[in-house]
């Protein structure tokens, strides 16, 4: 392989330093690939000029999907023919990527025969990127990860590819089968998945507890987040093994308690969990002593997004609390349902976060069948301005 | 390409199941406790009495095949095979065997991997496509990211800690890919001018109505008599949103464009509830490759929030504690007509009370 050798002062001044370098990344795929190696000359470039060299996706993907590839393409394509085509594939991870190393070792191989041998583990929504490879190799490559068990992400305004925190893998705080209701509503959800048909994209994430480690409730459209009803269970010994151990309980967890429903009396925590807001922070402050309530379900919020167009959206409640157990068939009518309303209504581009704020909660709540309840608010309105319906009038 | 083998479509994800180690298969749900045992590792105990330690590595999140055949050849030989990674793009290490759990510390010191993440500091960085491989990126992402964590790599391995976790994020651009609206501290990649009009492009690749409705401010309208769109540019707040509708209106700009820095966001309900990140600094310039001033303005921010923060405190709660305008006497930054919100929720951020410091 003959390759254009690119002198790259620039990039090579983020080798440096110990965090692991991307650069270097991008050397080790170019050492064996025409494509990698265009990137860093082009790279190089952008860095040089402080400007980017990449051109609008284009409708790009494999026989029978809308989405999964996203089309790259360089606006500098004579100098670097490598990365003239540049797709990404997103391939959909595992529930709270967990992998085998010959789970991965596989994807790479195909990656290799292939594409430009860069990757993202993973990419801002969860997938499993595989980055840069060009149009004619596409259907191989689905060909290939597909019959071993893999298939694509979303793109587009479709479902996009959902995701989860760790969950009941490895947490003792996952109130929820975070793995579980990932891999279920991907299944259940194929073809919202990968042919796009909604107004824009809808994200779901699942995190076991209010922690939050998939950043649902700042992230998705649809956030599960895992909460408990119940005492908080105490194990006053473990409470007393911390204050041995120096922790200064009354400081640290009962007046950082947001609710003040905390006491500390003779070395023994007491909770009045009628004010409990389940907050997490003296759950996960004191791992040994205190665990959830034993009544597990989900906080369904909705809504959530970055700032095009309104600004950014956080989600908020609309079910304070929803038992979760496969198969999932209360989750799934919610989200029929609220998907119904938002085809029914959005505009193109509109996510439902921004529909809910244009045509109000009443008629999100109405449509699903909801009961406005204070949970669902910080506060009531302050205008006396509000629809009065002629059912309600004639009460 | 006649031997390949048989597609198959809608088949999902493979299931999670089989890629657990088996502790965590037999374990599932079933976790009682876990405690951090160093700044890259800890263990999670179950009912049962059984154990699963893990171990955390840093990776850049743009990896080559040959780095995950690095991380895969060292977790068969320690780990039956078994990794996972973070929601931040770290690797973890899943140990089933306790015995193995110094040797594999070792060979990964060894192998200059750069072990950490875990507890009070400052974790890997979410972060956005950039330079690497977007059409409407204001900066580079992974650049920001490798200098920022050079910078501040004590707080990931755990020889500094902080007062609680600190969350950095990159964005590229204000579509906001990387969730940096809600972070401790993060970047993100903007324009100071308006877009450009090709003319000739927005009638071959632009649908006028849905670019006019990209605009949050209404600031295009329609331009018939070029079969085009005009602009108001006075309306015009930078967003790059109607380039993302139609290429026909460039905005980039090497020049103008550069980083903003917002700050105090999170994410979980812990103590107080999730909120935004707020604009701190309005632009930095794009200081290729090693943004000084954005490392500059992170650690700036950082002391700060280190010096007054109580235990536990994220950096947006003790910005609420001590109040916005203490923030900016204490950092020293200044605060410009920029700082001051102008869009949706503008009347919402107006001090309506004369209690304040000085």
């Amino acid at each position: 392989m003959s390759q254009k050798k690119y002198e790259t002062p620039l990039l090579d001044e983020l080798e440096k330093g110990p965090f692991p370098s991307f650069v270097t990344e991008i050397k080790t795929a170019a050492a064996k690939n025409d494509s990698a190696n265009d990137l860093l000359g082009v790279l190089e470039q952008c860095y040089r000029e402080r400007r980017t060299h990449w051109k609008h996706g284009g409708i790009v993907g494999v026989r029978g999907y809308g989405g999964g590839v996203i089309g790259r393409y360089s606006d500098v394509p004579n100098e670097y023919p490598g990365v003239a085509h540049f797709h990404t594939v997103r391939i959909n991870q595992t529930s709270g990527f967990f992998y085998t190393s010959k789970a991965l070792n596989d994807i790479c191989d195909i990656w290799d025969k292939y594409g430009s041998g860069l990757t993202n583990l993973h990419g801002s929504t969860g997938d499993l990127v595989l980055l840069g490879t060009k149009t004619d190799a596409l259907e191989a490559i689905f060909a290939e990860t597909s019959s071993r068990g893999w298939d694509l992400g979303g793109s587009g305004s479709a479902m996009r590819t959902p995701s989860c925190c760790v969950g009941p893998g490895r947490c003792e705080w996952s109130m929820i089968d975070t793995l579980d209701i990932t891999y279920a509503l991907t299944q259940e959800f194929q073809d919202e998945l990968h042919r796009p048909a909604f107004p824009y994209k809808f994200k779901i994430k699942t995190a076991g507890c209010g922690v939050d480690c998939i950043a649902s409730v700042a992230r998705a459209d649809l956030s599960l987040i895992g909460t408990w009803k119940g005492d908080i269970q105490i194990d006053q010994a473990e409470v007393k093994n911390y204050a041995a151990k120096g922790m200064n309980i009354q400081g640290e967890i009962i007046d950082m308690c947001p609710t003040g429903c905390m006491s500390l009396n003779g070395g023994e925590i007491a909770i009045d969990n009628s004010n409990c807001s389940r907050c997490m922070h003296c759950i996960a402050k004191m791992t040994k002593a205190l665990r959830p309530g034993k009544e597990h379900g989900a906080t369904i919020m909705v809504g959530s997004k970055a700032p095009f167009v309104i600004g950014a959206l956080l989600s908020h409640v609309i079910v304070p609390f929803m038992p979760l157990e496969p198969p999932y068939d209360n989750l799934k009518d919610l989200i029929r349902k609220m998907w119904e309303w938002w085809d029914e209504h959005g505009k193109n581009r509109e996510r439902i976060g921004e529909l809910i704020v244009r045509r109000g909660m009443r008629e999100f709540l109405e449509f699903l069948e909801l009961d406005p309840i204070p949970q669902m608010v910080f506060e009531p309105r302050r205008d006396p301005f509000y629809f009065w319906t002629e059912d309600e009038l004639n009460k | 390409m006649a031997d390949l083998p048989q597609r198959q479509t809608d088949i999902g994800p493979p299931h999670y199941m089989q890629f657990l180690p088996p502790v965590a298969q037999k374990n599932y749900g079933q976790w009682k406790y876990h405690e951090q045992l160093s700044g890259g590792s800890m263990v999670h105990v179950a009912e049962s009495g059984d154990k699963l330690w893990t171990v955390r590595a840093a990776s850049p999140r743009l990896i080559s095949t040959d780095f995950i055949r690095g991380l895969t050849a060292l977790a068969d030989k320690y780990c039956g095979g078994h990794l996972r990674f973070t929601t931040r793009h770290n690797v973890e290490f899943l140990v089933s065997d306790e015995s193995n759990l110094k040797p594999l510390m070792d060979e990964l010191k060894q192998k200059n991997y750069m072990v950490g993440g875990i507890g009070d500091g400052i974790s890997n960085i979410v972060h956005t496509q950039g330079w690497v491989h977007c059409h409407s990126a204001a900066t580079d992402a992974s650049g920001l990211v490798k200098v920022l964590m050079d910078e501040f790599a004590d707080y990931f391995t755990g020889t500094k800690t902080l007062p609680a976790r600190v969350r950095f994020a990159v964005a590229c651009c204000t579509n906001m890919c990387g969730a940096v609206h809600c972070s401790d501290i993060a970047v993100v990649g903007i324009h100071r001018k308006p877009p450009t009009i090709v003319h000739e492009d927005v009638k071959r690749a632009c649908e006028v109505p849905s670019t006019i409705g990209s605009c949050p401010t209404g600031a295009i309208s329609p331009d018939p008599a070029n079969k085009s769109v005009k602009i108001k540019e006075e309306k015009c707040m930078y967003c790059g949103n109607c380039y993302s509708v139609c290429p026909a209106m460039p905005i980039s700009d090497p020049d103008n464009d550069g980083v903003a820095i917002v700050a105090g966001g999170k994410i979980g309900s812990l103590r107080s509830n999730p909120k935004f990140s707020k604009l701190v600094i309005p632009y930095l310039p794009n200081n290729t490759p090693k943004w000084p001033e954005v490392v500059a303005a992170f650690r700036t921010i950082l002391t700060a929030y280190e010096n007054g923060a109580r235990k536990h405190e994220r950096l947006g709660e003790w910005i609420d504690r001590v109040g916005w305008e203490k923030f900016f006497s204490l950092t020293g930054l200044p605060f410009t007509h920029q700082h001051i919100d102008d869009f949706t929720i503008a009347r919402e951020t107006y001090r309506t009370s004369a209690a304040f410091k000085w």
